[in-house]
């Protein structure tokens, strides 16, 4: 089998657990070397962002975020039902995450 | 970048089949806490050191990214307890059913650890003076202190710095980390069920390439088991608190190779798991993180504090005392599953009396009632420092909008958790099972030794870190005067061609489905109430699974191969749990275990540790002292004779 050409089959993502913000990411795929489940590639053009191939096993952890030497670059996104509520006190106005 | 829809070219060179051999004294497999402190507890002892994690050391397992307690510093300079005294609390809050051994490590050797964290550029004391006057700072060590303030044996630290400097600090005692490994298998003398481990197998989770390991000494620092009951294939990453990859690999290849195990029949109802839960610590709650969040309900009435008696807390700073006459109390992760009277501490009344009583549901944690010190430490430090609260938590409500100062967060659910979960759907939390050790964290297989969630009763970081620290030491101590490791050729022939099954395999059956239906079965014949026809038919059914499913497993690629090896090790321990199960012949209240037809809950004569282990093959059941650790201070200083802890230097 080692002669054979093998191939990543990117998942139908049940959610988008990270964005990328194109302008500011420089590609440098420091957050691919500190995710440990694994999820990201690099890309295959150079100095694009890396390709999130397995956004499903993503642990929501931010490591990816808190090592990224370019700030803004990569957004952690909350699943849309952990919209978590919180009230203000002195106004009773509600909030959703 | 969001994946594109066609398949990709892997982006990784493609080495199947083609095999690196290693050799060292001292082998650790996992890159957690307990892996990163065994390789620097071994490296520092002289030997020559391998470290094998499957993801990436500097971040990896479940305490990888943060830490915002370190339970159990009994030897701190301003704990008013003795490590004797607080491992006698925790295994008596246990009901017994307890790891004397190493919470002992944990108690006499945890602030040695953290002292060492801080000569690594860990950060363990408010050196900034952010909290100078708060009543639970030390003003002269800056140590701030968490629940139990007058007995100051929990410490609040700055965990998120750790994992960083504990990776550095390998590779600065020339520690060889190679990441992205999955180890497969530990290889034993002439390939023997229970003889001496001489070293491992693993698969580079990339590249395919195999690897083999030789060692004289082997330190299992793996995770506890997971995804048995619960698996989410749409977000497999968050099916269990702790990482994917946390998912008890140790625990199965153990057992492949003979180790005995106890406890392994204790499971407690689900108390956390993406699918029906919000991200840990990110809803309003009192406990662990969250200790003593102040409360209200929906009509802004605040909600009452009591202490063990029942006696409603006037101020904050009561809910950080022992009640009157109380010697201590124990919370946070080392919280007794099962309320123990002499060790209970304060807490809001229960949700029914609340409720009969006239409060609203739902209810909300109100930091702005709190005083500033205190809500920092809760909203900024705690949450910013623990497990991943740091960015999803902290940054993200942060960003948008959510001001601790004025804003009341929605409580979801009781206790700690923001969910409920049906009796079966069940998880290896509070002090689950694990392998069974000696006092030099040995298993009972020579040449190999366990450390953190490996062990059974295992508890969360400090605990981790103590016994990874002390096992490998110990496996240091073995490997400089064991023989040579002889790798049995045979053994690692097998190996290869079971491990790489599922990449040979054009088409086949997906490592989601097989995991799914894992915990199907775990959720039908091993849920809350047990008996012998269900559980001996679980284990025809995971059987059934194995041939049916298991057997043709398929992955197209390295990475597909990784989580296919790992749902083979699930199915593995599922059978582990089941034997365990079918073991103990009687109810046990503090292993939340009940059999329908053994309903008498704790006769005296199982009071004891019950074992399993495979010879031949067949699991074999034995039996332990309920205190076979014997004395805790005598045995552990005539096992640590020439040990000097930075405490005590």
């Amino acid at each position: 089998m080692t002669d054979e050409l093998i191939y990543a089959f990117p998942e139908p993502a049940a959610a988008e657990p990270l964005t990328f913000d194109q302008e500011i990411c420089i590609g440098c795929n420091t957050c691919v070397d500190v995710c440990q489940a694994d999820i990201m590639v690099p890309h295959p053009e150079y100095g694009m962002p890396p390709i999130v191939l397995y956004p499903g096993e993503c642990w929501y952890d931010g490591s990816c975020v808190r090592v990224c030497p370019e700030p803004g670059a990569i957004s952690l996104n909350s699943l849309s039902m952990n919209r978590v509520h919180w009230k203000r006190k002195d106004t009773g106005e509600d909030f959703f995450l | 970048m969001a994946a594109p829809s066609n398949p990709l070219e892997w982006p990784y060179p493609v080495e199947w089949d083609e095999t690196s051999s290693v050799a060292t004294d001292v082998l650790v497999l996992g890159g957690g806490i307990a892996g990163c402190w065994a390789a620097i507890g071994a490296a520092k002892r002289g030997a020559k050191v391998v470290l094998v994690e499957k993801g990436a050391t500097i971040t990896s397992g479940a305490g990888g990214s943060g830490c915002d307690h370190w339970e159990s510093a009994a030897t701190n300079p301003c704990s008013r307890v003795s490590p004797e005294e607080l491992t006698e609390a925790l295994i008596d809050g246990h009901g017994g059913y307890c790891n004397g051994i190493s919470h002992y490590i944990e108690c006499r050797e945890g602030y040695d650890r953290l002292l060492d964290l801080e000569t690594m550029g860990g950060k363990i004391r408010d050196t900034e003076d952010e909290f100078q006057g708060a009543e639970f700072r030390d003003e002269d060590s800056k140590l701030l202190f968490a629940y139990d303030y007058e007995n100051r044996f929990t410490l609040r630290v700055w965990g998120s710095t750790f994992k960083a400097a504990l990776y550095n600090e390998c590779r600065n005692l020339g520690v060889k980390v190679f990441d992205r490994l999955m180890a497969t298998s530990l290889l034993s003398l002439g390939g023997q069920q229970g003889a001496r481990v001489t070293g491992a197998t693993a698969v580079h989770t990339r590249t395919g390439r195999f690897f083999v390991f030789a060692a004289k000494a082997t330190v299992l620092c793996m995770s506890r088991p997971a995804r048995l009951w619960l698996f989410s294939p749409g977000m497999p990453g968050v099916s269990e608190f702790r990482p994917p990859q946390c998912n008890g690999d140790g625990h199965a290849m153990g057992w492949r190779a003979g180790v005995e195990f106890t406890m392994m029949e204790k499971s407690v109802r689900a108390e956390w798991s993406g699918d029906r839960s919000f991200p840990p610590y990110g809803t309003g709650n009192t406990h662990n993180t969250w200790y003593a969040c102040s409360m209200v309900d929906s009509t802004g009435r605040e909600i009452p504090w009591a202490d063990r008696d029942g006696n409603i807390l006037i101020d904050v700073s009561q809910r950080y005392r022992p009640a009157q006459g109380q010697r201590l109390f124990l919370k946070g992760g080392c919280e007794p599953d099962v309320p123990t009277y002499e060790f209970q501490g304060p807490d809001i009344l229960p949700v029914e009396e609340l409720l009969q009583q006239g409060y609203k549901l739902p209810f909300y944690a109100d930091l702005s009632a709190m005083s500033e010190l205190e809500r920092k430490a809760i909203w900024g430090l705690m949450v910013g420092e623990e497990g991943k609260t740091k960015i999803p938590i902290l940054e993200n409500y942060t960003r948008a909008g959510f001001d601790p100062d004025r804003d009341l967060l929605q409580s979801y659910g009781e206790g700690w958790q923001s969910g409920a979960f049906p009796p079966q759907e069940r998880q290896l939390f509070g002090f689950p099972g694990g392998m069974v050790n000696d006092w030099t964290l040995r298993t009972n297989v020579t040449g190999l030794y366990a450390a953190g969630d490996q062990l059974f009763a295992s508890n969360c970081h400090g605990h981790a870190a103590a016994t990874g620290h002390y096992a490998g030491r110990h496996a240091a101590d073995y490997a400089a005067s064991a023989p040579e490791p002889a790798t049995d050729q045979d053994q690692v022939d097998h190996e290869k061609t079971r491990a790489y099954a599922p990449a040979m395999r054009t088409s086949g059956t997906s490592w989601k489905q097989v995991n799914a239906s894992i915990a199907r079965i775990m959720q039908h014949y091993c849920g809350a109430t047990k008996s012998e026809e269900l559980l001996t038919t679980g284990l025809d059914a995971l059987r059934d699974a194995k041939d049916g499913e298991a057997d043709v497993l398929s992955a197209r690629n390295p990475h597909e191969l990784l989580r296919s090896l790992e749902v083979l090790n699930i199915l593995t321990n599922a059978e582990l749990v089941m034997h365990a199960c079918l073991a103990r012949r009687a109810s046990a209240r503090h292993l939340h275990f009940m059999r329908s037809d053994y309903p008498e809950v704790d006769p005296p004569e199982w009071y004891k540790f019950v074992t399993v282990r495979l010879e031949n093959e067949a699991a074999v059941e034995g039996e332990l002292a309920i205190d076979y650790f014997g004395s805790l201070k005598e045995n552990y200083e005539a096992s640590n004779g020439d040990y000097v802890g930075a405490a005590s230097k």
